[in-house]
């Protein structure tokens, strides 16, 4: 648990050195939900979206098959959860502008009253949530 | 398509998000849901992540942000909104909603597209599916 800690903060450690590169390299703020949003525009001045996403799969890949201490658990497919998780955060990060790293990461590191806010806001209803379907309804993800 | 520095950069960029995702262990969505799992065995390490990510984004945002314009374009992107408002609250609050259900929030779901899950892509389709959705609301 305590090693979880410290891979933790260094996770997080990497994040932040992301984010600090994306904004004095490209000016840009490194908010996951809006590159997404952007990327869809499919403009010629927003392919640099398209590398990020590329190079955030293949950091999952360099980790998973490269530095990875122990394989990720993998789960069942359980379709209906993932359509309404992801709909949800795709309605929901679209409407309040950003999602754990726009207004977590980016946003908190600006000292932005807005991102503290949402911050504040997806962290109280996400943790009502897992109460509500872990132990109101007895339901895990599968 | 010309490559220009900026997709170096941005390629750069998330190849660092993505193996610090994985070392977050937030491409586990059970890692997730422990830490939103308050009344559970509670597992604190998504702390850990943002403290350590926004650590570094504080000092780092503030050194960057003193220079006249980024290394390798002509001005910083930044937000343009500063004020509270209802779609924000409601928005952050869907958004939490759709963590807790799924244990993915989007940053982690692009970067487990590789791990042999179907999940992730399906969660990330309907994630699409949503923005738009909420594009069309809009601007209907």
């Amino acid at each position: 648990m305590v090693t979880d800690w410290w891979y933790g903060l260094l996770g997080g450690g990497l994040i932040g050195l992301s984010a600090t590169l994306l904004l004095a390299g490209n000016g840009r703020i490194a908010g996951v939900s809006g590159i997404v949003n952007g990327a869809l525009g499919l403009t010629r001045a927003e392919i640099w979206r398209w590398f990020f996403i590329g190079g955030l799969i293949g950091g999952g890949l360099l980790y998973e098959y490269g530095l990875a201490a122990r394989p990720t658990p993998s789960y069942g497919f359980s379709p209906f959860t993932m359509v309404l998780a992801g709909f949800l955060v795709g309605f929901g990060t679209r409407m309040g502008g950003g999602c754990t790293s726009g207004h977590g990461v980016c946003g908190l590191g600006l000292l932005s009253r807005r991102s503290l806010v949402a911050v504040i806001t997806f962290m109280t209803t996400g943790f009502i949530t897992v109460f509500v379907t872990r132990h109101l309804l007895g339901l895990g993800l599968t | 398509m010309t490559i220009k520095p900026t997709h170096g950069s941005a390629l750069v960029a998330g190849l660092l998000f993505g193996v610090g995702l994985g070392y977050a262990q937030m491409i586990d969505p059970q890692k997730v849901l422990r830490f939103l799992d308050l009344a559970g065995p509670w597992d604190p390490t998504l702390a850990f992540v943002m403290g350590g990510a926004v650590l570094v984004t504080l000092i780092s945002f503030r050194w960057v942000l003193g220079r006249p314009r980024p290394l390798l374009d002509s001005q910083f992107y930044l937000p343009t909104r500063h004020h509270l408002d209802r779609p924000l609250l409601i928005g952050a609050a869907l958004f939490g909603i759709g963590w807790g259900i799924g244990g993915y929030c989007p940053g982690p779901a692009i970067a487990a597209l590789g791990l042999g899950s179907p999940n992730p892509a399906v969660f990330l389709l309907a994630m699409v599916a949503g923005s738009l959705t909420y594009r069309w609301l809009r601007d209907r």
